[in-house]
C-alpha cells in the first residue's frame, strides 16, 4: 500500500511535471477547484489524518479554523525544515517527486482561501532546493500555480525560503518567525497559527508528507483513507530506520505495523542484538526489545512511554553504551537549543556537563537525581518542544539502563569501552 | 464596559478585564508572582520562567505573564510543582552568574541576588564558578556593559527598542552562546546608544552599570592644589532620599547640600542656577526665531541623551534645536570663567563636579564642543547612585542631618528651575520667562498645568498676548521620535517643543536610584512642584544673582559673550 512513494517507487520515474502528470498528478486538484471548501474540509476531516511532524494534530481540523478565519489575507506554510536527528523522509518527497507537494499547498490553499504559500526548506537540502524550484516554474507554467488558475478565480503562488541551519526552525512558530525575516524562536502559544501565525495573518502550516496525502484523500475520498492501516491514525507512515539494521532506508507501511515487523520483515533485521530503539529521533523516549510489539502508530508508542514524532527510528544494539547515547543526545540539544527560555538555554547545558561528568568517570550518585529533576522541570517549563522534549533520551535511559550509569559512577566502568572512563582524556 | 472574565486564583474568585495575564490577575488579591524577564512597561518576552504556574487542566506549567487569564481558569500559584521549578530555574541562571557578589555595583539592587535568597536557594548543585569570559564593553563614558552578568532577560533589549525606539542592542549567537551585543559588537560608544541609562534601570543583575568616577573625585577632594565646586542638577534632591531608605520622592534639598559639604566640596552650588540662565537664553533664543522667522518648531537641548538620539537618527533635524547648551555645560562654562575672575582661583585649579540623574551628562561633558573655558568645562559627573554611595563610605548619616544652604552665587535658583527635573518642567519654566518678554506685562499665574504630568505626549496652545504659541512636550525617546517625525513629514504645527530622554523627565534619569517606575516618578515630579511652590522667586529672569552674572559678565541673553559660552553646535552622526 503506497501514497506517497507511489511514483517514486516507479521505474524510471523523474521529479518532473510530465512524469507526475502521466501518473495521474493534478486531477486532485482539477477536482479539488469544483469542489466546495466544506467539501473538502469534510473530507479530510473523514479521512482523519494527523500532522506528520510529530504533533499528530488533526490536519481537516487545523484547515478548518484557518477556513473559519475571517481574517485575510491568509498562508500556507509547508515545514520542510526536516532537522530531527535520524528523519531523511521529507527529503525524498522533495528531490523524487515535489509536485506531489506543490499540488497539495495549492488544494489547501483554494480550500482555506490563502493566495500565498512558502515553503521553509532546510538549508543543507540542496538539490531539493533546486528541484522544488524547477517544480514551481514548471507549475506556474502549466497554470497549477498563477492567477486563475485553471480558468478558475483562484489564484496561488509558492516561494522557497531556506533555512540557516537551526534545529529549532522546524518548531512551527520559530519557523514563522524566520519566515519574517527574525531570529527563529518559538512564539507564545496560544494563539496559534491557524489564527494568527505568518506576519500575524490565519496560517496552514503543515509538514512536507502530511500535505502529500492530500492529493490521494482528494481522489479517492477520506472514507477510504481513514480504513487505511491504523484506526487512530490512519493512512501510511514513512518510517526511517537507521542506526544498527540491515536494511536502513525509508519505508512506506501502514502505521498498523509493529515495531517487530518494521524492524524484521522491512528493516532486514537488527544488526548484532537490540538494545534498543529511538522511535521518533533523539528527542523521543528509548524503546526496548519488551516494546517489540507494539503498533508504530502516535498512540501505540505513546503508551509505550515514547513518542512517534516524525518517524525517525534508530535502532541501537547492544555495543552502545546508553551513557554515551544520553550525553551525545543532550549535545545535540545543548547546540540547537535556541537560547530564549532558561531552562532550555541553561538546562541542555547542565544537562550535558553532568552527562559528560558521568562518561569520564567523574560522576556522584547525585548526579541522577539532579538529572531526573532537570529533565522533569525542562518537561513542565520549557517555552517549546524542544527543551520539553531535550531529556526524553537521558530520562528514558535512566529509567530503562540505570545499571549502567551505576557502573560508571560506582565502578568506574563502562563495559563497552565507548566511555573516556578510565582512558587516558 | 470591558467585559470581564472569572478565575480562580489560589481558590480566590477574580474578576478581571478580558486579556489580562494571569500575573496582572494575581496582583488583584497581592500575589505578585516571582519574575525576572517580565517587566511592567515592556512587551511580555515569556522566557524566564521563573512566573510559572499550574492552571488546571494544561499538561505543563503556564508562564502567568504570557498566558491570557480565562473563563472558569483554576490557577495555582503557589503549589510544590511551582515551587520546585522556581527554584532550579534561578538555580540554572545562578551557575552561570559570576559568584562575586561582594564586589558587584548591583550587589544592593540586584534582583537575582533577591529572587534567589527569597526562594530559599541556599545551595548550588550545578558545577560552580565562572563560566563565561566574556570581554566587558568598557567602550562607552557613560554605560559598562558585562556580559557575564547577563541572565538573556531581554529588558535592555525591550526597554532600548520599544521605549527610546534606539534598538542599540540585540541577542546575537544561539543557545547557551547568546549574548546581548551591539552591532557587530563595535562597542556602545560606537552605535546609535544614546547613554541614556534606561537599560541600568531596566537591567535585574549588574550586567549594566554607569561608568564610575567616584575614585576620580575623591582623588580631587584630596588634592589640595584643587578648589572643588559641586552642582545638583534638580531631579536629584527628589530621588537621592530614597537611596537611605526614604519615601520616594522625599525632598532632600538641604540634607543632600549638608552632605556634600561633609564630603569635602569647597562650594555647594546649584545646577539650577544655570537652569535659570538656560531659560533666558532659550526665551530670547525662541522669540528671535519667531520674529525673524526662523527654523520652527525649535527644540530644547537640555537632555543629553535627546540630542545623540536626533544627532543618529534625525541628523536633517540638527537646525530644529536650541543652540542653547544644557544647564550643566553652562555650569561648567561660567564657573571656569566668570566664578573664576570673580574669586580668583585659576581655571585649571578648579574642578567642576556635577551630581546628575542621567548618564549621559558623563558623555556630553566629555563633547570635544564643551571647552569653552578652554579645557572640560565639567570635570566630572557622578550619578544619582554614585553620590549616595560616596556619602555611604563616609558613614553619614542623611537622614537626620540638619539642612543647609547652597553656596552663592551659583547655588541661587528659582522655582522654574526646579521644576527642570520633571517632564514639562523646561517648557513651563520658558514660558513664564517668554510671556514676559514678548507682552512685557507681568505673567500672573505661573502654572502652566497643561504640560505637567507623565503622558507620552502633551500639547498646549499658549496665548501671549496676541501670539499663538503652539507647544508640545515629549519625553521617552519613542514619543520624541514621534513628532520629530512630524516634522520630517512638514506637518509639524508647533513652535516650541520639550525633549526629554528619558521617561518623566531627568527625575527618570539613567542614574536615579533604583527602582525607578511609574509611581515612583510620580511621586519624585510631585516634590519637584512642591519645591517649586514653595520658592520665593519662580520665573528663571528674576533670579537676582543671574541678573547680576549679565550685568557684571554676560552684558545680555544671546550677547556674543553669551554665544561663545553657553551656545553649541550639533553633530551630524547618522546610523552604523
Amino acid at each position: 500500500m503506497k501514497i506517497i512513494l507511489k511514483n517514486i517507487e516507479k521505474k524510471g520515474y523523474l521529479p518532473d511535471i510530465n512524469s507526475y502528470m502521466r501518473e495521474g498528478g493534478y486531477k486532485a486538484l482539477k477536482n479539488a477547484l469544483h469542489m466546495k471548501p466544506e467539501g473538502i474540509l469534510s473530507e479530510i476531516k473523514k479521512s482523519k489524518l494527523v500532522g506528520r511532524g510529530g504533533a499528530a494534530f488533526p490536519t481537516g481540523l487545523k484547515w478548518e479554523f484557518t477556513y473559519k478565519t475571517k481574517d485575510f489575507p491568509k498562508y500556507v506554510v509547508c515545514n520542510a525544515d526536516e532537522g530531527e536527528p535520524g528523519t531523511f523522509k521529507d527529503r525524498l518527497i522533495l528531490e523524487k517527486d515535489p509536485h506531489l507537494l506543490i499540488e497539495a499547498m495549492v488544494i489547501c490553499g483554494f480550500t482555506i482561501g490563502a493566495e500565498e504559500g512558502f515553503i521553509y526548506i532546510r538549508g543543507e537540502y540542496f538539490k531539493g532546493y533546486e528541484v522544488l524550484q524547477k517544480a514551481i516554474d514548471e507549475a506556474c507554467r502549466h497554470n497549477f500555480l498563477g492567477r486563475n488558475i485553471l480558468g478558475s478565480k483562484f489564484s496561488f503562488k509558492i516561494s522557497l525560503y531556506k533555512g540557516a541551519g537551526a534545529y529549532v526552525c522546524g518548531e512551527e512558530t520559530a519557523l514563522l518567525d524566520s519566515l519574517e525575516g527574525k531570529k527563529g524562536q518559538s512564539r507564545v502559544k496560544p494563539p496559534f497559527p491557524t489564527f494568527v501565525g505568518f506576519n500575524n495573518k490565519p496560517t496552514v502550516l503543515n509538514n512536507v508528507e502530511t500535505f502529500a496525502n492530500i492529493p490521494e484523500i482528494i481522489l479517492k475520498g477520506g472514507e477510504r483513507f481513514s480504513r487505511i492501516g491504523s484506526s487512530f491514525s490512519p493512512g501510511t507512515k514513512l518510517y526511517c530506520l537507521s542506526g544498527d539494521i540491515n536494511n536502513p532506508g525509508i519505508h512506506e507501511i501502514p502505521m498498523n505495523v509493529s515495531l517487530q515487523d518494521l524492524l524484521e520483515r522491512y528493516g532486514g533485521g537488527v544488526r548484532g542484538s537490540l538494545k534498543g530503539v529511538l522511535p521518533g529521533g533523539v528527542s523521543s523516549g528509548l524503546l526496548t526489545p519488551r516494546d517489540l510489539d507494539i503498533t508504530m502508530d502516535y498512540p501505540g508508542v505513546q503508551k509505550a512511554g515514547s513518542m512517534l514524532g516524525s518517524g525517525a527510528v534508530i535502532v541501537i544494539n547492544d555495543k552502545h553504551c546508553m551513557v554515551d547515547l544520553a550525553e551525545k543526545c543532550v549535545e545535540f540539544f545543548d547546540y540547537e537549543s535556541c537560547g530564549k527560555c532558561t531552562p532550555c538555554r541553561e538546562g541542555t547545558k547542565r544537562a550535558k556537563e553532568i552527562l559528560i561528568n558521568i562518561a569520564q568517570g567523574k560522576g556522584e550518585l547525585g548526579d541522577i537525581a539532579l538529572l531526573k529533576e532537570l529533565q522533569e522541570i525542562m518537561f513542565d517549563t520549557s517555552r517549546c518542544g524542544l527543551g520539553q522534549a531535550a531529556l526524553n533520551a537521558v530520562r528514558s535511559a535512566l529509567e530503562k539502563f540505570y545499571d549502567e550509569f551505576e557502573d560508571h559512577i560506582l565502578r568506574k566502568k563502562c563495559k563497552f569501552g565507548v566511555c573516556p572512563i578510565g582512558k587516558d582524556i | 464596559m470591558a467585559e470581564l472574565v472569572n478565575l480562580t486564583i489560589d481558590g480566590y474568585q477574580i474578576q478581571t478585564a478580558k486579556n489580562t495575564t494571569i500575573f496582572e490577575a494575581a496582583k488583584k488579591i497581592n500575589i505578585n508572582i516571582p519574575h525576572l524577564c517580565y517587566h511592567e512597561n515592556l512587551s511580555i518576552y515569556g522566557a524566564c520562567r521563573i512566573c510559572v504556574v499550574e492552571v488546571e487542566g494544561r499538561p505543563r506549567l503556564e508562564p502567568s505573564c504570557a498566558t491570557i487569564a480565562e473563563n472558569g481558569m483554576r490557577v495555582k500559584t503557589n503549589t510544590a510543582r511551582v515551587r520546585r521549578a522556581r527554584r532550579m530555574i534561578v538555580e540554572l541562571l545562578l551557575a552561570n552568574h559570576p559568584e562575586d557578589c561582594f564586589t558587584c555595583e548591583s550587589n544592593q539592587v540586584c534582583e537575582l541576588r533577591k529572587l534567589a535568597y527569597d526562594l530559599g536557594i541556599r545551595s548550588l548543585r550545578f558545577e560552580k564558578g565562572r563560566k563565561y569570559h566574556y570581554k566587558l564593553d568598557l567602550s562607552s563614558p557613560a554605560i559598562i556593559r558585562d556580559p557575564n552578568k547577563c541572565i538573556l532577560c531581554s529588558r535592555c533589549i525591550r526597554v532600548c527598542l520599544e521605549i527610546q525606539a534606539v534598538g542599540a542592542i540585540e541577542f546575537v549567537n544561539r543557545g547557551s552562546k547568546t549574548q546581548v551585543l551591539t552591532f557587530f559588537n563595535k562597542g556602545l560608544n560606537n552605535v546609535e546608544c544614546t547613554n541614556c541609562g534606561q537599560c541600568i534601570l531596566a537591567c535585574p543583575t549588574g550586567a549594566l552599570r554607569e561608568k564610575t568616577i567616584v575614585d576620580e573625585v575623591w582623588e580631587a577632594i584630596s588634592d589640595p592644589k584643587k578648589f572643588v565646586i559641586v552642582q545638583t542638577a534638580p531631579a536629584v534632591r527628589s530621588a537621592i532620599g530614597e537611596e537611605f531608605g526614604m519615601k520616594p520622592g522625599a525632598l532632600v534639598t538641604g540634607k543632600m547640600a549638608a552632605a556634600l559639604r561633609r564630603l569635602g566640596f569647597s562650594r555647594i552650588f546649584d545646577t539650577q542656577f544655570t537652569a535659570d540662565l538656560t531659560i533666558i537664553e532659550e526665551a530670547y533664543e525662541l522669540v528671535e526665531r519667531i520674529k525673524n522667522k526662523g527654523i520652527l518648531p525649535m527644540i530644547t537641548s537640555c537632555s543629553p541623551g535627546w540630542i545623540k538620539y536626533i544627532e543618529h537618527f534625525f541628523p536633517d533635524c540638527l537646525e530644529h534645536l536650541s543652540t542653547c547648551k544644557s544647564p550643566q555645560q553652562m555650569f561648567g562654562a561660567i564657573a571656569k570663567t566668570y566664578y573664576s575672575q570673580k574669586t580668583g582661583i585659576e581655571p585649571k585649579n578648579l574642578y567642576v563636579v556635577s551630581i546628575m540623574p542621567c548618564t549621559a551628562k558623563k558623555f556630553e561633558a566629555k563633547r570635544p564642543e564643551m571647552r569653552a573655558s578652554g579645557a572640560q568645562d565639567v570635570d566630572a559627573v557622578l550619578t544619582t547612585r554614585e553620590i549616595a554611595r560616596m556619602i555611604k563610605e563616609t558613614g553619614i548619616d542623611f537622614c537626620n542631618l540638619q539642612d543647609e544652604d547652597f553656596d552663592e552665587p551659583l547655588g541661587i535658583s528659582t522655582g522654574a528651575a526646579v521644576i527642570f527635573g520633571a517632564t514639562g518642567g523646561v517648557m513651563e519654566a520658558a514660558l513664564r520667562t517668554a510671556y514676559e518678554v514678548v507682552t512685557g506685562k507681568t505673567l500672573e499665574r505661573v502654572e502652566f498645568e497643561q504640560v505637567r504630568g507623565l503622558e507620552g505626549i502633551k500639547k498646549a496652545n499658549i496665548m501671549l498676548d496676541g501670539l499663538e504659541l503652539k507647544v508640545a512636550v515629549a519625553h521617552g525617546l519613542s514619543n520624541a521620535r514621534i513628532l520629530l517625525e512630524e516634522i520630517q513629514n512638514g506637518t509639524s504645527p508647533y513652535h516650541f517643543i520639550e525633549v526629554m530622554a528619558c521617561p518623566g523627565g531627568c527625575l527618570g534619569g539613567g542614574g536615579q536610584p533604583m527602582p525607578t517606575n511609574f509611581e515612583i516618578r510620580a511621586m519624585r515630579a510631585a516634590s519637584l512642584y512642591r519645591e517649586d511652590e514653595d520658592k520665593p522667586v519662580r520665573k528663571s529672569h528674576e533670579n537676582p544673582a543671574i541678573k547680576k552674572l549679565y550685568e557684571e559678565f554676560l552684558e545680555k541673553p544671546l550677547s556674543e559673550k553669551a554665544h561663545h559660552l553657553l551656545h553649541t553646535t550639533y553633530t551630524k552622526r547618522g546610523r552604523y
